[in-house]
């Protein structure tokens, strides 16, 4: 394995993987389905008092 | 909340916990009586020690049976004992590099030839492990306690082991520590015990992500609050940076010496990939799991954009991981890896700022609390402080910057705009929070205390980021400055007595930041008491002080 491979495999599938994830996380991050579950889980600091 | 386990109840933990600790006594007594080698003899003493205390300590807490805290819906006392150990060895890191920064101003006057263990070679890497590993850590491994009970409405697994994982990080600690004083290192920065610590720091470290793995496997809350995924990623990434940079292969069982397994430049990407990441996880990624928890909790709010943060998370961690290469600019690194550092810690400026907004604007509708609550000022000054390291790194990645930065003094003051600013200050915060809580007091002993914690420090942290910038812009001028002939222009000790009235500003910002340290102790320490100071009646409240009335 040369530099060349190397480097034409991480400007292609390097790339496609990392924006692949981050379009993953931004569609789990604003499907409209799971706004309620966040803004609950937002309060879980200020619920709980235990002292 | 699980139903509190009755007296009768068999715990295995009560038993195999001492038993470790015992054989690892024994252990450290075989390498203490067998070696040839007296430096090791010592840290197997040492080791001891550690092993004896944590030994005593535990039969102290349990000779009258099972203390009430096992039994309570949240295990406190770890928490207790993690916020006293942050503030003893906060004090005690600051302290040396207060004493290191003076060795740099006044070289011969602190200078002490027949104590090597003063050697400025021997205090610096006590400094920033003393500093980062054991403060920081203190504080994470408090914090992530605290924080991972209530957010998952769960008590913390794994009974004793917890103890195991406090009483082990402060042995690692104290043997690493003075380690370093008799001259153990293998020299690997911010790495630098020896492959039998690091051992047991794996050992340690690896316990403490199955204490918090288990107790986030009883969580009575559906989803993982995003401080717990901080936290997680902390803990994860730092046993596998931790593993792979200190492979090696020890000269003898017996004896201090190891080789590492990488050479030359591999050996280098791996120290430096260990090294920002250490930044980038240790420093970063476990503080902003501070962030998201104690700043709405005092603010009384919710974090401003949770989708952002579930964005933020996964985008840190993806980039942090690949910015490495950026401290080898213009070495025997291929160009494409040192581009390819650059590039990532460029891009880190969004999920930095991103994290940074998210934590500013939890503020919004609630910025007149900045005026009354000056723990929450902390905290936000320190997300301030963020965002101005994370900018300034970025920009001193790139590689035209760093021709002018590297190994000057500019990076030291860069790591010490984050490490005072962003990481010392949200500590700080998070200890403020955390001391009332955990000892059941309505307040802290001193408000106004708060205050001039919060203005020395803040003057100290100028001085020594303000004088360092200066000290080290000059120092790269100077090193790249030719005359007509082409020969250069200054000679090095011409630009460290150029510097020296910058080393003078920077031990006295950093003399003003130790101040502002043991303010906070001795405040904390009154609160743990139980005192409130005379003149700050409980009644009044911290807004309505007089001291607070005219800041």
């Amino acid at each position: 394995m040369d530099y060349d491979t190397i480097s034409t495999f991480s400007k292609s599938w390097g790339l496609v993987y990392l924006v692949g994830l981050f379009l993953g996380v931004c569609i789990y991050a604003f499907w409209p389905r799971n706004q309620a579950k966040f803004d609950k889980a937002a309060r879980v600091p200020l619920e709980e008092d235990d002292r | 909340m699980q139903p509190a386990p009755s007296n009768a109840e068999f715990r295995l933990d009560l038993f195999a916990v001492p038993a470790v600790l015992v054989s690892f006594l024994l252990l450290g007594f075989f390498v203490a009586a067998k070696t040839p080698d007296p430096l090791m003899a010592l840290q197997a003493w040492t080791f001891m020690a550690g092993i004896g205390v944590a030994l005593f300590w535990l039969v102290q807490h349990y000779k009258n049976g099972i203390p009430d805290d096992d039994r309570s819906a949240y295990a406190n006392d770890i928490v207790k004992a993690g916020v006293i150990a942050s503030m003893f060895w906060g004090i005690a890191g600051m302290l040396v590099g207060v004493i290191i920064a003076l060795q740099l101003a006044f070289p011969t006057i602190f200078y002490f030839p027949d104590f090597p263990f003063t050697n400025f070679g021997r205090l610096r890497p006590l400094h920033t492990s003393a500093v980062v590993f054991a403060f920081g850590g203190n504080v994470l491994i408090a914090t992530s306690f605290y924080v991972v009970q209530r957010t998952s409405k769960a008590r913390l697994a794994g009974g004793l082991w917890p103890w195991f994982v406090f009483w082990g990080y402060q042995t690692f600690i104290l043997v690493a520590g003075t380690g370093y004083l008799i001259g153990v290192t293998q020299g690997r920065e911010y790495a630098e015990p020896e492959w039998y610590m690091d051992l047991w720091l794996t050992l340690v470290w690896v316990t403490y992500l199955l204490v918090f793995l288990g107790t986030l496997w009883k969580r009575k809350e559906p989803h993982i609050y995003v401080a717990n995924w901080f936290y997680l990623a902390f803990i994860v990434t730092v046993a596998m940076l931790h593993i792979v940079n200190n492979l090696a292969v020890p000269v003898s069982w017996l004896g201090i010496k190891s080789y590492s397994a990488f050479a030359g430049v591999q050996d280098a990407l791996t120290q430096w990939w260990y090294g920002h990441n250490a930044v980038g996880f240790f420093l970063t990624a476990g503080f902003l799991a501070i962030m998201y928890y104690f700043i709405p909790k005092q603010a009384q709010r919710p974090v401003y954009s949770y989708r952002l943060s579930i964005v933020h998370f996964w985008s840190l961690i993806f980039i942090y991981i690949w910015a490495g290469p950026h401290h080898l600019h213009y070495t025997a690194l291929p160009v494409w890896a040192q581009t390819l550092g650059m590039t990532f810690s460029i891009m880190l400026w969004m999920p930095s700022w991103g994290g940074m907004i998210n934590g500013l604007m939890t503020l919004s509708g609630a910025w007149d609390k900045l005026r009354t609550d000056p723990i929450l000022r902390m905290l936000v000054v320190s997300v301030a402080f963020y965002g101005m390291s994370t900018f300034e790194g970025p920009v001193m990645s790139i590689k035209a910057v760093n021709a002018l930065s590297h190994y000057t003094d500019w990076t030291i003051g860069h790591v010490h705009s984050g490490a005072l600013g962003w990481v010392g200050f949200v500590s700080f915060g998070a200890l403020y929070c955390l001391t009332p809580w955990l000892w059941k007091r309505q307040r802290l002993y001193s408000m106004s205390l708060v205050e001039w914690h919060f203005g020395i420090s803040t003057i100290g942290i100028v001085f020594y980021i303000t004088s360092m910038w200066v000290s080290g812009i000059m120092q790269g001028l100077m090193w790249r400055a030719y005359n007509d002939f082409g020969f250069l222009e200054y000679s090095f000790v011409e630009t460290v007595e150029a510097m020296h009235p910058y080393y003078i500003i920077r031990a006295f910002g950093g003399l003003l930041y130790l101040t502002g340290t043991l303010i906070m102790a001795y405040n904390l320490w009154r609160t743990i008491r139980g005192d409130v100071r005379a003149s700050e009646p409980l009644a009044l409240g911290p807004q309505m002080t007089p001291q607070l009335a005219t800041a």
